[in-house]
């Protein structure tokens, strides 16, 4: 009987991507398997497929479901052009913290990547662009020394071939297991974004639910555009240490998209199902040639 | 034997010594012998500090913050306020002073040595204003052809509201690319504690000095072992874990030297340290001077770049 509903929904798939002429995307994240879904914000059940089809976004609150890179990378790169960078880079256990090395051995099982971020070359509209999409599903999406090397080396060869950097970030920061080494990436990131920004390169940073701590004090913050999902929580101390510093609890909507839009962090917040159109855009705005 | 426990010993010792108000051959006899006993457990206790030891000195409340660093090593020093965008920080301290002769711009994270001196200095924990002030500042030294440098000492930066809507992260990311490109050599001196990013944000120069009992870590111990452990009483352990000393910070290469500190601690002797680092400035900075600006830029970028690379 499941076996029937899995080929239904294969089938389902199958067609809606032939209609819409692109690859389905055949990750799900945060949507565990079954065909139905419940949505976390609305708990509203419905079919995954119409989750799927909103591109991960619940069609009946707008709650953005949080996205493996795979399928970023399927919302919203063309087909066919991704070329990956360093996919084979694996982190080691620099300080030799216990328990690190079977925390990378599992999320390498679970996300069939080898690390919280995947970089690479490919078009969006027929535009290229040097792409970095973070994955927070891999240790919170922290950024470590291979992030931080995965990053700079994305940045540093957009610098040299001209071409625009955009950035998927969702990260809860600097990853603790590799201590100072982990610090020090923020530095060596946003060094690679201050000469790709030297040579008048365009730079998009998209945040991401979440997007904090030391991600969000580097790289994240140094787009000269800055685009967010709605209500993804942005900012530098998590929530959690902010309650307990100042004792009290955080209004509504602290730290969220549209609060860092109004205090001036942010340009625009973007519906998922509009975010490519918006990059589109922003690529001709800035003179660029789509190619293919 | 840790820290706190062998100063607790020290005083309980040297309030015996206290009692001896006679001046006998076998009073002085005892004293002598309490005096050297004390020397010896200090000397001990210091040749063996762990890790925990290390966090406990660079928090002690006798370590002197950077007000007495720039009272001592720079002269003529003018404190210059604000960000210009929003207010002054007070956690920040900044101005131009001279360094042997020639002028420098100075810039400090200030904790405070009493509860109200805190109480102005936000324990050393800075706000977003306070990155934008370390930013004004180096630009302006940047424009007069100073070279800056920065003395870091805090927790790590401040997680509050107001923090927040100014944007905390924005702010230390804009320190982390600018000082990257600043046209004039840059020096960071870890001073007590070199708390995550709010720390990292003064820390792109072209030579990083570590007191040799000063700390620097992604997260404070406590912070680590609550993470860890859920019990940040754990944070001795964590501390033994993370490689955060100034040793293991040069063997990682992120810091350059490790100055000295006396038995005791810099407390117990300031001046063995200072000359020190007046000595090491005067060096460094020499150095960089007769450097080309695209060179300096290049090896400050290159510095970094090769961190966390194997
Ligand atoms: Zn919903």
């Amino acid at each position: 009987m499941s076996s029937l509903f899995k080929e239904r929904k294969e089938m389902l798939l199958g067609f809606k991507a032939l209609r819409s002429n692109k690859k389905a995307p055949q990750f799900t994240g945060e949507i565990p398997d079954g065909l139905y879904e419940k949505c976390p914000s609305c708990e509203k059940t419905m079919l995954k497929e119409d989750i799927v089809e909103h591109s991960f976004v619940c069609p009946h609150c707008n709650h953005h479901f949080r996205l493996r890179a795979a399928e970023r990378l399927q919302l919203t790169v063309d087909p066919g052009t991704f070329k990956e960078l360093m996919s084979s880079a694996k982190s080691g256990n620099p300080l030799e913290m216990p328990g690190y090395e079977e925390k990378l051995q599992r999320d390498r099982s679970k996300t069939g990547q080898n690390e919280a971020v995947v970089t690479g070359f490919g078009r969006i509209g027929g535009y290229p662009y040097a792409i970095a999409v973070m994955d927070s599903y891999f240790l919170m999406g922290s950024m470590g020394a291979v992030v931080g090397e995965k990053i700079t080396a994305l940045t540093e060869a957009a610098t040299k071939r001209k071409l625009p950097l955009i950035i998927f970030c969702t990260s809860g920061g600097a990853r603790m297991q590799e201590g100072i080494l982990s610090l020090m990436q923020m530095a060596k990131t946003s060094a690679a974004i201050g000469r790709h920004n030297q040579e008048g390169l365009l730079y998009i940073a998209v945040l991401t639910h979440p997007t904090t701590g030391g991600v969000s004090a580097s790289f994240a913050m140094l787009g000269d555009i800055t685009l967010a999902e709605p209500d993804a929580l942005i900012g530098f101390a998590g929530p959690r240490v902010i309650e307990q510093t100042i004792k009290q609890t955080l209004p509504e909507g602290f730290q969220r998209s549209e609060f860092l839009q109004e205090r001036g962090f942010v340009d625009k917040v973007v519906n998922r199902n509009d975010l490519k159109e918006t990059i589109i855009k922003l690529s001709r705005l800035h003179g660029m040639e789509a190619k293919g | 034997m840790s820290l706190p426990e062998m100063e607790k010993q020290i005083k309980g010792l040297q309030q015996q010594m206290a009692q001896i108000t006679m001046d006998t051959p076998a009073d002085e006899k005892l004293r002598l012998e309490l005096s050297t006993l004390i020397a010896n457990i200090k000397k001990d206790a210091y040749e063996r500090l762990t890790p925990g030891d290390k966090v406990y000195l660079a928090r002690h409340p006798l370590r002197p913050n950077a007000k007495y660093y720039i009272d001592t090593l720079f002269e003529d020093f003018t404190e210059l306020h604000g960000d210009r965008l929003y207010g002054d920080d007070q956690s920040i301290m900044g101005g131009i002073g001279t360094f042997d002769g020639k002028p420098v711009t100075v810039i400090a994270q200030m904790k405070g040595k009493t509860l109200e001196e805190n109480l102005v200095h936000n324990f050393g924990m800075p706000h977003p204003e306070g990155y934008r002030k370390v930013i004004r500042l180096a630009r302006q030294a940047e424009k007069f052809g100073r070279p800056i440098i920065n003395i870091i000492d805090t927790p790590g930066a401040y997680p509050g509201i107001g923090a927040e809507e100014r944007g905390q992260a924005e702010a230390i990311a804009q320190c982390l690319m600018q000082f990257m490109e600043l046209k004039v050599p840059v020096i960071a001196i870890v001073i007590g504690e070199g708390g995550s990013g709010g720390a990292l944000a003064l820390s792109i120069s072209d030579h990083i000095m570590m007191l040799e009992h000063s700390i620097y870590s992604v997260l404070s111990p406590e912070g680590f072992a609550s993470i860890l452990w859920k019990d940040s009483a754990r944070a001795g352990e964590a501390a033994q874990l993370m490689k955060l000393t100034a040793q293991d910070l040069k063997e990682f290469g992120i810091v350059d030297s490790v100055i000295k500190e006396p038995v005791g601690g810099i407390h117990s002797w300031p001046d063995f340290t200072t000359t020190q680092i007046r000595e090491k400035l005067t060096e460094e900075l020499e150095k960089l001077a007769a450097q080309k600006t695209s060179l300096l830029l290049q090896n400050r970028y290159k510095k970094f770049r090769a961190i966390g690379v194997e």
